[in-house]
């Protein structure tokens, strides 16, 4: 009877040591019905971030010249375009925010503002190209129009002390990797992680790996991590229209 | 008495089990095989003056402008290139081996292994000392590491005066790494946050990505000095740094922006972007010998 007694101790003790996890601990604190993606956060991205441009500079801050794709596995299907790329053409069809979609508007240079829209979702604003960025982490209705910042599903990876968010984006409007017109196609898929860093004087560096998909115009993974500082406000906020050639 | 010696065991397991869990749970296995994805510029050594992306002072920016390639070839110098932070600079892959306590079988180190002219770096796990100031600085420098918020974290201090670009830009033996290594899924990505008092105005960030890879990768030795026809007592191959002859190639090849290819470090905001945009004209396409990705743009 002792020995029974026993065993249920371990196995009470068992799932103790199991609610004491990092899941569970994040959810005691919100209380037990706080359970939305904006109280189980592991990891704070709210505020304001810009981009620090140490990687890429020649394809992030001017545009390159027409017909180079360095660096990203274009298709064959991609090179016609890549070559007959005219940003005066794409402004006149009212397509100057290609740049700026999903698939590369992490790397366009400028401030994120990130905020939580509900409880539910996340937003990302961005002032270059005034792009707007909705990370839902519950299901909800989908819409069936392709858009530049398509539909995204969010989820956290916690870990102890930390972790990191998942963003899937599909539903896409065909858009470009770069500014000089090196495509991705409306069947492309976005896979982001979000990640924070330290940096010196308690600063702090948002490192965003993102992998673009396309079975279209890749022969492979475009896999880049743009990174952000951390801003104290949004004084620097500078929105920006979109331009299809600077 | 069976049955409760079996209760008792079964109580321990089931503890170090729910422990180990949480633990488990923080950290990812990073041994194996990782190959570099060349999808972001980070090397930016295609040219013997590209500071882009960089913060310098005015001092690096000097001594970078002095820098003549010839001097990789004087025998105290070859290895000056490839330190610690060539991991992410360089084009290779990772081979990470784990070094376990034999009898607590706890993981005392990392070892990435060496690759051509870098040296093997080892990341301590087991809490130890970081060794004194006056301490032996090493082209790897001396790295320790914990596991935090699911990332691995590293911190590299002495390590030898050398370079932070392999084309001679300088970073002294008072520069400290900090590492951040995340993986997902198969997708590592290196985090590497430089800092120097001397040459950098502020830290230098890369973060480079690399896949997992099912075949091991190979090893190479480090780096090794060998004669290369300089003498004891040559004089050391440099420039005046108003009179490098490849001050203004970069500029030209890709009508890049003079500070921008100079380092300075408003060129590493958007509001710099902004500043140019009416000024900057793309280089024009190229039309033959291009590369395979129109890389190349015709010098004319």
């Amino acid at each position: 009877m002792r020995a029974l007694g026993a065993l249920t101790a371990a196995i009470a003790m068992l799932l103790a040591a199991l609610a004491g996890g990092p899941v569970a601990r994040a959810q005691q604190r919100g209380g037990a019905a706080a359970r939305s993606a904006r109280d189980s956060a592991p990891i704070d991205l709210t505020g304001y971030w810009v981009s620090y441009v140490t990687e890429n500079w020649r394809y992030r801050m001017v545009t390159p010249a027409k017909g180079e794709y360095r660096r990203i596995p274009s298709s064959p299907a991609a090179l016609p375009i890549i070559n007959a790329w005219d940003p005066a053409a794409d402004e006149r069809a009212g397509n100057q925010c290609k740049s700026y979609g999903a698939g590369g508007i992490m790397s366009v240079p400028g401030r994120l503002h990130i905020t939580w829209q509900d409880a539910d979702t996340l937003r990302i604003d961005t002032d270059a190209g005034m792009q707007t960025r909705l990370f839902h982490f519950s299901p909800g209705a989908t819409s069936s129009a392709r858009s530049w910042q398509g539909e995204s599903v969010a989820a956290w990876e916690p870990a102890p002390g930390g972790g990191s968010l998942r963003v899937v984006t599909s539903n896409l409007r065909d858009g470009y990797l770069r500014k000089n017109g090196v495509p991705y196609s409306e069947r492309a898929t976005v896979t982001e992680h979000f990640d924070i860093a330290p940096l010196a004087d308690e600063g702090r560096l948002l490192l965003v790996t993102t992998i673009v998909d396309d079975p279209v115009y890749l022969a492979g993974p475009y896999v880049v991590s743009p990174h952000f500082k951390k801003e104290r406000d949004g004084s620097k906020w500078d929105p920006t229209p979109c331009s299809s050639t600077w | 008495m069976l049955i409760h010696l079996v209760a008792r065991r079964a109580l321990g397991v089931l503890l170090l089990v729910a422990l180990g869990a949480g633990k488990a749970s923080a950290q990812f296995d990073f041994v194996g095989s990782w190959a570099p994805l060349a999808t972001e510029d980070v090397q930016n050594d295609s040219v013997p003056v590209d500071y882009l992306g960089l913060a310098l002072t005015d001092e690096a920016r000097t001594r970078a402008l002095s820098y003549d390639e010839s001097q990789k070839s004087m025998i105290e110098r070859q290895c000056a290139g490839w330190g610690a932070a060539y991991m992410v600079l360089g084009p290779f892959g990772l081979r990470v081996t784990a070094q376990t306590d034999p009898v607590t079988n706890r993981i005392v180190s990392y070892t990435i292994g060496a690759w051509e002219d870098w040296n093997e770096m080892v990341i301590w796990m087991d809490g130890r000392p970081r060794p004194s100031e006056h301490a032996l600085h090493t082209q790897a420098g001396f790295t320790t590491g914990r596991w935090e918020g699911g990332a691995l974290s590293g911190r590299t201090t002495h390590v030898k005066a050398g370079f932070i670009r392999k084309t001679g830009v300088p970073l002294t033996d008072n520069a400290t790494i900090d590492w951040r290594i995340f993986r997902h899924g198969d997708i590592l990505t290196v985090l590497m946050v430089a800092t120097d008092p001397v040459y950098l105005v502020e830290p230098e960030v890369v973060s480079k990505n690399f896949r997992l890879s099912r075949t091991p990768l190979d090893y190479r030795a480090g780096c090794v000095t060998g004669y290369e026809g300089w003498q004891p007592g040559d004089p050391v191959p440099h420039y005046s740094p108003d009179k490098n002859p490849f001050a203004d190639e970069f500029v030209k090849l890709y009508h890049l922006p003079r500070e921008a290819v100079l380092g300075y470090p408003e060129t590493l905001y958007p509001e710099y972007r902004k500043k140019i945009k009416d000024t900057y004209v793309p280089p024009p396409p190229c039309t033959e010998s291009c590369g395979a990705a129109g890389n190349f743009v015709l010098r004319r």
